[in-house]
């Protein structure tokens, strides 16, 4: 389970030889003993060890008898058992275990009996039972009777460490796994052991202790005799790796056993990083999902999120039929009529009227569908629909990021890895929150702490940077270029070794000239670049040409030569050579009247700055496909349901450009989008060969990659100019909390319970300079937003809201992105 | 030689013995021989003077054996609050797949069984289940026995799939049907050991309060006495 994927093979290891159970056995030096007897097949039990854990030693099930030579040569046995998980071995070293040893099998025996003296034997309520290490060890190592017949220690119990951890703390065995995965893999070590003895028990930490200032979760979690809730963005692991039942989660507890479950391997829709996770059905619904191992890409672990945001799919509004439009009501209708009426209305809406210009169509695709999908789409906008206004990107989008993804990203296979960005000596992160907006991306840079030079350009030092050791350089919201450009010497210097990587978030694109910057930075330094967007789908989009400039491959919609080559392969005369408007301009656009016809998938409207009801209102027809009944579904003419990826397969590219692709979990009769559109494009009277995903699969293949001269050029885009906020204004900063209320997180509240409580961050100085105390409101033409004001230590003239967080819904309330100015009031 | 060679040797050798088979009945005498033909008819004609054991069923139900293995049933303590708390060991247990539960929260507005988890879907599909009573033993609160009724059949297949409510045992004469609070003062402990013996008032009180229709509240029970004369 340890990571040495990407390490080099042909490293010479010093290896050292020993003797377990009378098997000779030869492994690299420093290798324990409990991997080293695994390694021929021999099982000692334990319940502390874990690979990617530190060794504790804490709860002595693994005891084993150990001799080893001593300074004479002679054979030397331990007086006492040793604990196999904390002890490396030795050459001619001879282990005997539980298997040879009667020894150790009576210390494992009695090591087992005290565990379990305080362990209620609640298995039958436990939801751990069926697949509990402590019931199948002490069916293997412990004794059939039980000689205690005093009365066991008790807990009140569940304690709920958050709305989604809860604790029982009777079952626990100390191991500790818990407290070591908290503070060594995520940094959030709010919990630890408290008191001694037969009092002994994991509990929360006071909070005033952690100056947690302002990272409070939002559900109500127990407090115990000396602290806090849990808040930390990784807790579900825990209850992964805990050996028994003692932490379980709200959302599984009680719901099933592990002989009910079919588990089917997949890759999580939630983020960028493509994690590979287990999802846990039964008579087709989803229970549970689980972190898989993956060394290349998340190890062992995966974010709450991963784990947790599933309901979402099976909501009352999830779509089973068809709609379509009949007397202003949406109704359901049988898949051909469905495909019929979504034809006909995108025929009227785009024909050649009597006089003037042809309306055009539009496609909108949000950034979570996959690489398939995204290929149908914007193949249907250039084949069928005629037109480059095709978009993935349901955000803050420029031409500049759009020229950089041409240029540098798409087509350009694997880039900076997991593992390169584990062993950079230097990382910079501009526009990127390495927690909120990375996942585990975060936990494989705090794998480095200590060894890694971490900076991070933004406005503040977030606490995912704090945890990171960051050094920060404070830049207002849309100075990026200018705080990249001005980059002190020993950044440079430390971003000129070999191996650093500059990671650049998609909220670069907020920020004129960023993207310029960052590659004359590199260019200059010699650091590389890696693009970490936040959505799983948003790379795929960008391999498949579903931009306004992109066409498959990496090749520039602008590229006679492209295009050329392009409508080759799909058969077609020509491509449309109109330069095509990106999300934004195609809803402007649509406002404006310019468009007749819309095709949208994916796409949550309150994640736009736009006024998109209205321009769905000023748009003839739209077709909508989506998993659940939206607010841009509801405003549709025409509704195709899709299949969530549980219900389908397809492939995700993650930020590295690893294709991570997933078979069905689920079968249902849901379509994916590639096959949907496929039909529409039939009724159409086109073929778009996008009907299965081998098909697609192949035919990007044989696209492959831009050739020369196909490409963007690359980005050349002024810095913006500081901008100058008048008396009571700020500027904007902004971004995404990983738990926050995006539409894949609905459903579930206990983990929104873990979410960070809302708050409005500006500096002492604004704070002062604008009046704020305890409450701001922060306005901007639409609307009006109120929170909690934190004073925090940052960049003057600028405040922070979460981007989509209980009660700061920006985008739609505010209609701004980051770098706007708005007008800032303290409110009582 | 090789290996299948080996093999097949100790076949032949086998096979050898086999043709010196030898019955391991007595051989008969000269006589036995003679009438081995018709001796079945004996066995007829001694039973002509034996008492019938012909069952009249349906028209005459006779009791089964006391541990008859019937239909089962899912139990309540004497509060009348569910003894299953969902754990599928049951489900587990059987060799037939016959059983299928999912299990929930009690929470203080639904309690239904002692404790913190109740078992919200129990069904026993009888197209499967052959009685062979591995999910009684499996049960660690007795909440499922099996009862003596073995009128286990029906026209359709849907309908042998019996659910909880077709499962649950009849409500005792004192009991007050779940979901309502656990005695006061209690722990599921309690419950299990066998300790409570009774509804309190409590109980009666919280029921009365959130269901006041409860059929087996006190006074609900005594209208419906009363109405029936
Ligand atoms: S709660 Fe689980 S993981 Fe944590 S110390 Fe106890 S047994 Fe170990
Ligand atoms: S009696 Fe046997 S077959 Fe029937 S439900 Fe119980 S365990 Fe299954
Ligand atoms: S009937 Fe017994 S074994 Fe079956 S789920 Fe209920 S408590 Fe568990
Ligand atoms: S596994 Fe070795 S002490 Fe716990």
């Amino acid at each position: 389970m340890t990571a040495t994927a990407d390490k080099p093979a042909a490293e010479a290891v010093e290896t050292v030889t020993l003797t377990i159970d009378g098997t000779e056995v030869t492994v690299p030096k420093g290798t324990l003993i409990i991997r080293a007897a695994e390694q021929i097949g021999i099982e000692i039990p334990r319940f502390c060890d874990h690979p990617a854990l530190k060794p504790a030693g804490a709860c002595r099930q693994c005891l084993v008898d150990v001799a080893s030579p001593g300074p004479d040569g002679n054979l030397r046995a331990f007086p006492k058992p040793q604990a196999s998980c904390t002890m490396t071995v030795t050459n001619g070293m001879v282990v005997n275990t539980q298997h040879t040893s009667e020894e150790a099998d009576r210390a494992q025996k009695g090591v087992m009996e005290l565990l379990l003296i305080n362990h209620p034997l609640d298995c039958p309520v436990c939801d751990k039972g069926g697949e509990c290490p402590l019931q199948n060890q002490a069916m293997s190592h412990g004794r059939p009777e039980s000689r205690f017949v005093d009365v066991k220690r008790v807990f009140e119990k569940p304690l709920a460490l958050s709305s989604e951890i809860l604790l029982d703390r009777e079952r626990c065995v100390l191991c500790q796994r818990c407290t070591r995965f908290s503070k060594e893999i995520a940094g959030d070590a709010f919990i630890d052991l408290q008191n001694r003895g037969a009092q002994q028990q994991i509990g929360t930490f006071d909070e005033d202790v952690l100056d947690f200032d302002g990272y409070r979760p939002v559900g109500a979690a127990a407090e115990d005799e000396a602290g806090k809730a849990f808040s930390s963005y990784y807790s579900g692991n825990t209850v992964q790796i805990c050996p028994v039942g003692a932490l379980t989660s709200a959302a599984y507890r009680f719901r099933s056993r592990p002989f009910d479950l079919v588990s089917s391997p997949a890759i999580s829709e939630h983020d960028s990083s493509g994690s590979a996770i287990r999802i846990d059905h039964r008579r087709g619904k989803i229970l549970r999902r689980l972190a898989d191992n993956d060394p290349v890409v998340n190890e062992d672990w995966i974010t709450d999120k991963d784990r947790f945001a599933f309901a979402w799919q099976n909501l009352d509004d999830r779509l089973a039929r068809p709609l379509v439009r009949k007397d202003g009501e949406l109704v359901e209708v049988s898949w051909p009529e469905a495909l019929a009426a979504a034809a006909a209305g995108i025929r009227a809406a785009t024909a050649e009227p009597e006089e003037g210009d042809a309306r055009t169509a539009g496609v909108l695709v949000g950034g979570r569908v996959t690489l398939e999908d995204a290929y149908a789409y914007a193949k249907l906008a250039r084949t069928v629909l005629g037109t480059n206004d095709v978009d993935s990107r349901a955000r803050a989008a420029s031409d500049e990021e759009q020229a950089f993804l041409g240029s540098a990203v798409a087509g350009t296979g694997m880039g900076v890895t997991f593992g390169d960005l584990e062993k950079a000596p230097t990382v910079l992160m501009v526009g990127f929150e390495p927690e909120d907006e990375g996942g585990v991306v975060f936990l494989r840079l705090r794998k480095s702490l200590g060894r890694q030079q971490v900076l991070t350009v933004a406005p503040f030092l977030s606490r995912g940077a704090e945890k990171l050791a960051a050094t920060l350089v404070p830049t207002a919201p849309g100075q990026e270029a200018a705080a990249l450009s001005g980059l002190a010497d020993d950044a440079r210097e430390a971003l000129s070794q070999p191996g650093a990587v500059i990671v650049l978030g998609e909220r670069v694109a907020e920020s004129a000239g960023g993207f310029t910057a960052a590659q004359e930075l590199a260019a200059a330094t010699g650091a590389r670049l890696a693009w970490i967007p936040r959505r799983a789908g948003e790379r795929g989009a960008v391999e498949a040409g579903a931009l306004p400039g992109l066409l498959p491959g990496g090749r520039a919609a602008s590229s006679k030569a492209a295009r050329a080559a392009v409508a080759e392969a799909w058969g077609v005369d020509s491509l449309p050579e109109k330069p095509g408007r990106d999300t934004a301009g195609i809803l402007a656009a649509a406002a404006a009247g310019e468009i007749g016809a819309l095709v949208v998938g994916g796409v949550s409207a309150s994640d736009l700055a736009a006024d998109v009801p209205a321009a769905l209102d000023a748009v003839d027809f739209v077709v909508s496909l989506e998993v659940r009944r939206s607010d841009i579904a509801s405003r549709a003419d025409v509704v195709l349901p899709v299949a969530p990826p549980s219900e389908k397969s397809g492939t995700f590219v993650n930020w590295e450009g690893r294709l991570r692709s997933f078979a069905t979990a689920i079968r249902t009769d849901a379509m994916s989008d590639h096959r949907v559109l496929d039909l529409l494009a039939r009724e159409l009277g086109a073929a778009l060969g996008t009907g299965t995903v081998e098909a697609v699969n192949s035919e990007l293949a044989a696209l492959g990659a831009a050739g020369t001269g196909e490409r963007a050029a690359a980005p050349k885009a002024k810095a913006a100019k500081p901008a100058k906020p008048a008396k009571g204004q700020a500027a904007l900063a902004t971004w995404h909390q990983l738990v926050d209320e995006g539409a894949l997180q609905a459903g579930e509240p206990y983990l929104a319970g873990t979410g960070r409580v809302a708050v409005a961050r500006l500096s002492q100085a604004t704070a002062d300079a604008l009046g704020v105390a305890r409450t701001v409101t922060v306005a901007s033409e639409r609307g009006a937003i109120e929170l909690p004001a934190v004073v925090t230590d940052m960049v003057d003239g600028v405040i922070w809201l979460p981007l989509k967080s209980p009660g700061s819904w920006v985008a739609r309330d505010l209609g701004a992105s980051a770098g706007a100015t708005v007008s800032v009031k303290g409110a009582e | 030689m090789s290996e299948s060679d080996e093999v097949w040797k100790v076949n032949r050798e086998r096979d050898g013995k086999r043709e010196t088979f030898e019955s391991n009945f007595k051989k008969k005498g000269p006589i036995g021989e003679a009438f081995a033909p018709v001796a079945g008819f004996g066995v007829s004609l001694r039973n002509f003077f034996r008492p019938t054991v012909t069952e009249q069923y349906p028209k005459v139900k006779n009791p089964t054996a006391p541990r008859y293995h019937g239909r089962h049933q899912l139990n309540r303590y004497a509060d009348g609050l569910e003894k299953c708390i969902g754990c599928e060991l049951c489900a587990w247990a059987c060799p037939a797949d016959a059983i299928y539960v999912e299990a929930d929260s009690n929470t203080p507005d639904h309690q239904v069984s002692p404790g913190e988890r109740y078992g919200r879907v129990y069904q026993i599909n009888y197209l499967r289940c052959i009685f062979c009573g591995l999910c009684i033993e499996a049960c660690p609160t007795r909440a499922l026995t099996m009862t003596n009724d073995y009128e286990l059949a029906g026209p359709t297949r849907e309908g042998l799939i019996y659910e909880k409510q077709d499962l649950l045992a009849p409500m005792g004469e004192d009991m007050l049907a779940a979901p309502h609070p656990m005695v006061p003062g209690t722990t599921d402990g309690d419950y299990y050991r066998g300790d409570v013996t009774q509804v309190v008032d409590a109980q009666i009180e919280w029921v009365r309060e959130n269901r006041p229709e409860e059929p087996t509240l006190p006074e609900n029970r005594d209208a419906k006495e009363a109405s029936r004369g």
